[in-house]
């Protein structure tokens, strides 16, 4: 692994996607339209504070999820991996990149999106601000990094999305966004508990109400930092030279 | 500038298996590939061309056998920027310019930064690509898809460029351009192991291997091939080694 071929990579990742404005337009507009849809719904109701931030931290996990997973899923089928692997590039450049390049379209996302719910929809949140643009870049690795892997077991670009469903709508049922972790059943609870998005849920919904307790927020980004790192590594594992 | 090493082949592939799915492609393979020639791999489509390239640029999972390539064992990491490998598809980004694409893959071969205008220069001239320099990908012709494809392996200079169905689609103008091209990368000592299922081709290589159903037929000059199957022309050398007579399907 180099700096120059990791950053290389993001680069080129980056340039895809300029070339494409319309992705770009959609990764920045469609987060804004659904918090301001949200706001609507509960006008003149506290629901908009309670559930605002962890949905924040929920739009750029799914969004990166969908990109990253068409992404690499592109890059495979159109043969692209394939030459890069007979090239001096290594597993981790490739998804060091790819991990650079949407981490920084996740960090555009979140600030647009948190500056566009703070400053416009009036989301009242306890913590700071930062944090929250923290909590939601992180929330979008944790995309792109679970995108990674499940792309490696996607044979087309219908299967691909279809795992959008099957591993992202498990983990917002049991976040606690629709009945809090601790009231849910015993079997659920457990299961919530060792899903990602449980402690970024959680992370949002300390900053929400709590303007002190930066330790507890840190805690939980630290353990959805874990599960990207293992994402990545089990996506650079599935990453082979050699194939049947 | 690449060196032809000697009297060590630039590919041996001995005893080579491949199993894909339930099909055996190949089977006990052996095959020799001389340095610094322009050999030419002919066969029908699904002979196991693609499978062997693959094998050789060490992408292809094998079930047994041993396959050398420029002295090392094929996919070795030290062979990753001294081979080029151009699939029949052409893996280029569409959603990227021409130049973007061979900046891209210039970078991975760690291709020096100061060295970098010059080489991307250069190749795009190779294959006549300067016009489109600034074009996406998806705007061209396939034809000149498949030379953006070409331009990404002959980066750096390989010693050896294994290029499977290089001059498909193309019109017959450009064809004998990017022949002349593969001559004058031999001229310079690159080794080029090209395959083909137009047995016309075959006239514009060194050396002809001749493929069918997983098994080689020959391994011979063109002219070497022709006297002794005693034939006019490599259609029907072909057609005499699978023993069907001067008759028969063309291939």
């Amino acid at each position: 692994m180099t700096f120059r071929r990791t950053f290389a990579t993001s680069g080129r990742v980056l340039r895809q996607i300029r070339h494409d404005p319309r992705t770009i337009a959609l990764l920045l507009v469609v987060p804004c339209v659904l918090m301001g849809l949200l706001a609507w719904i509960y006008d003149g109701t506290p629901t908009f504070n309670k559930i605002g931030a962890p949905l924040l931290g929920v739009f750029p996990f799914v969004v990166m999820f969908l990109v990253t997973s068409v992404a690499t899923l592109r890059e495979r089928t159109t043969g692209t991996l394939e030459r890069l692997l007979t090239m001096p590039l290594g597993k981790g450049d490739l998804i060091g990149g790819y991990a650079l390049a949407f981490g920084l379209l996740a960090a555009l996302q979140a600030v647009v999106a948190t500056g566009f719910s703070i400053g416009l929809l009036g989301l009242d949140v306890a913590g700071a601000t930062s944090l929250l643009v923290l909590v939601a870049i992180v929330d979008a690795l944790l995309g792109t990094a679970l995108g990674l892997f499940v792309s490696a077991f996607a044979r087309t670009e219908f299967q691909a999305v279809q795992f959008m469903p099957a591993i992202v709508l498990p983990q917002f049922l049991l976040s606690g966004l629709l009945v809090p972790r601790d009231q849910l059943p015993a079997g659920l609870s457990a299961l919530s508990g060792v899903l990602p998005l449980s402690y970024a849920v959680d992370a949002m919904r300390t900053l929400t109400v709590d303007a002190a307790v930066t330790s507890e927020v840190l805690v939980d980004v630290a353990i959805v930092v874990g599960f990207v790192v293992a994402a990545l590594a089990l996506g650079a594992a599935t990453l082979r030279r050699r194939t049947p | 500038m690449p060196v032809a090493s000697g009297a060590t082949p630039a590919i041996d592939v001995a005893g080579l298996t491949v199993v894909r799915g339930r099909t055996t492609v190949l089977e006990d393979f052996n095959v020799c590939v001389p340095a610094g020639k322009v050999v030419g791999l002919l066969g029908p489509s699904g002979c196991g061309k693609s499978t062997l390239l693959r094998a050789i640029v060490g992408v292809q999972q094998v079930k047994s056998g041993r396959v050398t390539v420029l002295g090392e064992p094929a996919g070795h990491r030290r062979l990753r920027s001294r081979v080029g490998y151009v699939t029949q598809a052409p893996s280029v980004y569409a959603d990227l310019s021409v130049r973007e694409n061979l900046a891209y893959f210039a970078a991975v071969l760690g291709i020096p930064r100061v060295a970098m205008k010059l080489e991307l220069e250069r190749i795009l001239g190779l294959v006549d690509l300067e016009r489109h320099a600034r074009s996406r990908v998806d705007a061209l012709s396939g034809g000149e898809r498949s030379r953006v494809s070409l331009a990404a392996a002959l980066l750096g200079r390989p010693e050896l460029l294994v290029l499977d169905e290089p001059t498909v689609g193309l019109d017959p103008l450009l064809r004998t351009e990017l022949w002349g091209l593969f001559r004058q990368l031999a001229a310079r000592g690159t080794t080029l192991l090209i395959s083909s299922h137009v047995m016309d081709e075959a006239r514009r290589c060194d050396r002809l291997l001749l493929m069918r159903d997983g098994a080689l037929l020959a391994d011979d000059t063109l002219d070497g091939l022709l006297s002794s199957t005693q034939t006019p022309d490599v259609e029907s050398a072909f057609l005499r080694l699978v023993g069907q007579g001067a008759a028969g399907p063309a291939v």
